[in-house]
């Protein structure tokens, strides 16, 4: 049930892949199937770059269930350069280096695993920007 | 529509009651409810609660509780909301009776949050962000509105003390109320000097993990005879909604969904913003305080914390908030805490609340959210 859960969601999790609208160009992270801006359900699919700034961040000293393992850990939000925000764990940095407004990409990592012999689920999490493409 | 009044409430002591049950704690409050109505039934009985099937295994609360207080084969269900499952029920039960289905209702709010550990509580409660694009990144509750009040601080160029007075007040106010978890006050330094959970926010800035519950007997106000002197009517009860994510936000900084609970509920009782007397404000996380007095028109964009600093949110002030100790210091047992509210607003407009009690106090205002404010339950109190 869990495995299908996190299977459903590949193509966000490793492509971020969300929706643009046919009728009005909006595009959408994560994907939706009515537009919230025209409210026309003619949308497709559309993979986004993962660039983009810092919008906020801050770092956890208490864990829900499953991240105990992880604390301290960094989470953000980042305004993609296509217009959606992302949030996700931010990764590589030390976060009393982070400013809000800087850039950042998008990587894929490992979230979490489910126990010593459960799921490993791998998804995006952000990184400071390496160099710009 | 009827026209809809509180004829009873009843609040157990919030806190970490080890010793007790989900539904002892929802049937004290219920059958104090009951006995503060002089009343010994309900045609319908409506239970919030947000977590009792994750944390103590129990789901069908509805029957449950109508069973437990004597009142089995009412008409009944459970109302969920997240942390505005209380005040969701109360808007319920409002419609009941308001359409003419219901005389009597009674409406409960009930949670147990201390029936499992800590991190699995935190877990639960961050189901009322999105599962697949916030939870499953490790992002808390507390987490998202450290997102909030960070990016708030940036781009109004606050520092964390500028919060401090909600802390501050709440605790103050909770001194004089027996239902409240934290009897005792704090300072500014206190404030400064609190454990970082997830920055900015600290234990100084959050409500805490706890138990409680709280009831209202609800009566068409036409049904009322001279008896009944501390009626108190519902004059508005109105729920907005936004995204349950932030990243799906418009505009992160700004509440919809309090902004649009408020004006339907100021539209709906007649008045303006500046005719409310007291607030009983969201205060979960003191960001949540500073954005919701903003969206519900208390103060301008950017300048909810000013009020505060001014001291417009103590009893004496312009806008009396947290009232009996806000979520913050009475608790925040989370489908619990709206009708924790409602009870406290009729308490001020009864001239009931002691100590605390806010002078000429007509309209009274209780602002309950789910989420970072995915849903916003609205009730206006006149007396
Ligand atoms: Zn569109």
């Amino acid at each position: 049930m869990d495995l299908a859960r996190h299977w459903r969601l590949k193509d966000q999790r490793y492509r971020l892949e969300g929706t643009v609208c046919a009728d009005c160009g909006a595009k959408f992270f994560p994907p939706r199937q009515v537009c919230l801006e025209c409210k026309s359900t003619n949308l497709t699919p559309r993979e986004f770059n993962g660039h983009g700034e810092l919008y906020s961040f801050t770092t956890l000293r208490s864990a829900p269930m499953g991240f105990e393992d992880q604390v301290p850990y960094t989470v953000g939000v980042v305004k993609l350069d296509e217009g959606p925000m992302v949030e996700a764990q931010i990764t590589d940095v030390n976060a009393d280096a982070l400013k809000i407004g800087q850039r950042m990409e998008m990587v894929t990592r490992k979230l979490r695993a489910q126990g010593d012999n459960g799921l490993i689920i791998y998804g995006y999490k952000f990184r400071p920007e390496t160099k710009a493409d | 529509m009827r026209n809809v009044s509180v004829v009873g409430i009843g609040q157990t002591q919030v806190g970490e009651h080890w010793d007790r049950s989900l539904r002892d704690l929802a049937t004290e409050a219920a059958l104090n409810a009951l006995r503060d109505a002089h009343v010994d039934h309900a045609d319908a009985i409506f239970v919030g609660n947000m977590l009792s099937g994750q944390l103590t295994g129990q789901e069908n609360l509805g029957a449950l509780i109508a069973d437990e207080v004597g009142l089995r084969g009412v008409d009944t269900l459970k109302v969920e909301a997240a942390c505005g499952s209380g005040a969701a029920a109360l808007h319920v039960g409002y419609l009941a009776v308001a359409s003419g289905q219901f005389d009597l209702v009674l409406v409960a709010g009930a949670e147990k949050l201390t029936e499992s550990s800590s991190c699995n509580t935190t877990a639960s409660l961050a189901m009322a962000a999105d599962a697949d694009y916030e939870t499953v990144h490790g992002i808390s509750f507390i987490a998202l509105n450290a997102l909030l009040m960070k990016r708030y601080m940036y781009e109004y160029d606050l520092v964390p003390e500028d919060f401090a007075a909600f802390s501050v007040n709440a605790h103050a106010n909770a001194v004089h109320n027996p239902n409240a978890m934290f009897r005792s006050p704090i300072t500014v330094e206190h404030y400064k000097r609190a454990r970082d959970i997830s920055d900015p926010i600290s234990v100084m800035d959050s409500a805490p993990v706890c138990d409680g519950a709280a009831a209202v007997v609800l009566m068409a106000t036409d049904n009322l005879n001279g008896n009944r002197a501390r009626a108190i009517k519902i004059a508005a009860s109105a729920i907005g909604s936004d995204s349950l994510g932030l990243h799906d936000r418009r505009d992160p900084m700004w509440l919809s969904a309090v902004e649009l609970s408020s004006q339907k509920a100021y539209r709906q009782a007649g008045i303006a913003p500046q005719d409310v007397n007291l607030f009983e404000v969201h205060d979960a996380f003191s960001i949540m305080s500073v954005m919701s007095l903003e969206a519900a028109g208390f103060a301008a964009r950017g300048r909810g914390a000013l009020l505060a600093r001014e001291g417009a949110i103590t009893p004496q002030g312009k806008l009396p908030i947290s009232t009996m100790g806000g979520l913050k210091a009475r608790g925040h047992p989370v489908g619990a805490t709206g009708v924790y509210q409602a009870a406290e607003v009729v308490q001020q407009l009864r001239g009931e609340a002691g100590k605390n009690q806010v002078a000429n106090a007509h309209v009274g205002m209780a602002q309950s959210l789910g989420g970072i404010a995915a849903n916003a339950v609205t009730h206006i109190f006149v007396n």
